[in-house]
């Protein structure tokens, strides 16, 4: 009983915490006064239609913009003193990057272990053996030395995923994943993101267009409404079990294989 | 003939600093191009050269002046590329017409100095001194320990600059670093290749490796090689046949890269 409350506790805690934030863009208001938060293993879908400040909200929470008021939190500390950045995964929107880009699959899934730690550093043993993992579990490793612009559409995003996933974050983040992708694959790519909320330890948030994708997995109703964003949540205990594998553990028995 | 020209001094110092700067242009070439930037090179150049003309004028190594006034110029060109967001080709305008109006002020000042102007426009190779090659060598050496320590953190910031920031790089430290380099860079190559030719160096071995290169690394080894290629086959035909050393290297840059082309449209069909 005692392990279950406590691992309730956990369960809970705030990953994300925006207080009072408003955002202005030349002198317009694009976000007034939100309130929100993401508890651990929330799933959440972010829908607003453009211009509704869904890109700038998603910027604002992995500190690319200042909001011009309020507070954000992440994993209970100021956003201004955060510092656990390998804890969040980032899928940017899929048209950020030129097709023409030399740059091979492994090379963009390795890129996910640059940071703060490792400024000026050679590159690790684990490190190499991280990337190989991701790219074993996005079932992308055939595909290491191909150069990323030939890739498909489907495969660009799961590269992204997967230099995402690489550090087994608990946090994952998605900035309108599956624009410019055909239907088949849209539906394929949150498949396999919904498998993964459903059985690892992770937080989602997810910026989309796509309503029916939205609506089929955290049903109709929005949780909470700002402005023209509308926040679509299924909570932890809507899913089985909150103590679910974690993804480390999975990458080492290849568990998602079977996806 | 080819013998002769290698015994020779000043030939031989024209190898060295063409050999140099050939590893190193295309090397930084890449980062700009790759973050369209393509133009800072061209821009940079030009207001390089009104520095070396200030520093004839006042006595002192005109390279180090040169250098002073590219490093100016770049953070001159971040700030108006902060201030005019959406125009931001509109900094590379100003400062290249800045920089060629301060630089024909000086020329005309320094008539009496015997300031030869096309030296600068189209690069003197044959006339650098033990002095130029040093400076050379040493801009490339730390060119290259900076890129091979950072390499990481270049690939990330050349990728994709917001992922960079999410993951807590220093992005604007990054930023002003790869500024500073080109400016140590397109200082020294402006006595080698001219600062009309220099934005060549920096660029067309790239656009040529982007044709064949599946990965960064091999982007810019590719590169490199090219760029090798072009400075000792330009330095050996202009050395035979008298002819300009820098416009040569260019022209077989653009050689190399219509038959990269049509190699690559030809494999395709």
């Amino acid at each position: 009983m005692t392990i279950e409350s406590s691992t309730n506790a956990r369960c809970h805690q705030d990953v994300i915490r925006l207080e009072h934030v408003s955002f202005d863009y030349q002198d317009q208001s694009v976000i007034r006064d939100l309130n929100f938060a993401v508890q651990q293993r929330d799933f959440v879908g972010l829908i607003g239609s453009n211009g509704a400040g869904k890109s700038t909200l998603m910027r604002m929470i992995v500190g690319l913009l200042k909001p011009k008021s309020g507070r954000i939190e992440l994993f209970g500390e100021p956003i201004e003193q955060f510092n656990g950045w390998q804890r969040i995964g980032y899928v940017p929107q899929k048209n950020s990057f030129n097709p023409l880009f030399p740059a091979t699959v492994r090379e963009v899934v390795q890129s996910g272990v640059y940071g703060k730690r490792n400024v000026a550093r050679r590159i690790q043993k684990e490190d190499i053996q991280k990337c190989t993992d991701a790219m074993d579990v996005m079932r992308i490793a055939d595909l290491a030395s191909k150069r990323i612009g030939q890739l498909s559409g489907g495969q660009q995003q799961r590269v992204f995923l997967a230099r995402a996933l690489i550090n087994n974050p608990e946090l994952l983040i998605l900035d309108e994943p599956t624009v410019g992708i055909d239907i088949e694959t849209q539906h394929d790519f949150f498949q396999l993101v919904q498998h993964m909320h459903q059985h690892h330890r992770m937080t989602f948030l997810m910026v989309s267009h796509d309503m029916d994708m939205i609506e089929s997995y955290l049903g109709q109703e929005p949780a909470q409404q700002s402005g023209k964003l509308k926040f679509f949540v299924k909570h932890s205990h809507e899913i089985e079990n909150c103590e679910a594998v974690n993804l480390s553990h999975t990458l080492t028995v290849r568990e998602t294989e079977s996806l | 003939m080819i013998i002769e020209l290698m015994t020779s001094g000043f030939f031989l110092k024209a190898f060295v600093g063409g050999v140099l700067i050939a590893v190193v242009a295309p090397l930084m070439g890449t980062f700009l191009v790759l973050r369209r930037l393509s133009m800072i090179g061209d821009t940079l150049a030009h207001v390089t050269i009104a520095g070396v003309a200030l520093g004839f004028l006042l006595q002192v190594y005109p390279l180090a002046v040169g250098l002073i006034f590219a490093l100016l110029a770049s953070f001159a060109i971040e700030r108006l590329r902060k201030a005019y967001k959406t125009y931001a080709e509109l900094s590379i305008a100003i400062i290249m017409s800045g920089g060629v109006a301060l630089a024909s002020l000086f020329f005309t000042l320094g008539k009496n100095f015997n300031l030869n102007v096309t030296s600068y426009l189209f690069g003197s190779i044959y006339t650098l001194t033990d002095l130029d090659i040093y400076v050379v060598a040493i801009v490339a050496v730390i060119v290259l320990i900076v890129v091979a320590v950072f390499w990481k953190e270049l690939f990330l910031l050349t990728f994709d600059e917001d992922a960079a920031a999410v993951s807590g790089l220093p992005v604007r430290a990054l930023n002003i670093m790869i500024t500073v380099l080109t400016a140590l860079i397109i200082s020294v190559s402006i006595k080698i290749v001219g600062a009309l030719l220099i934005s060549a160096l920096l660029t067309i071995p790239v656009a040529c490796s982007l044709l064949i290169a599946r990965g960064f690394r091999q982007s810019i080894i590719f590169s490199v090689i090219i760029a090798e290629i072009a400075a000792i086959a330009g330095l050996l035909v202009a050395g035979v046949w008298s002819l300009a050393p820098g416009a040569t290297i260019v022209l077989i840059l653009i050689t190399i890269l219509i038959v990269t082309m049509t190699v690559k449209r030809g494999l395709k069909i």
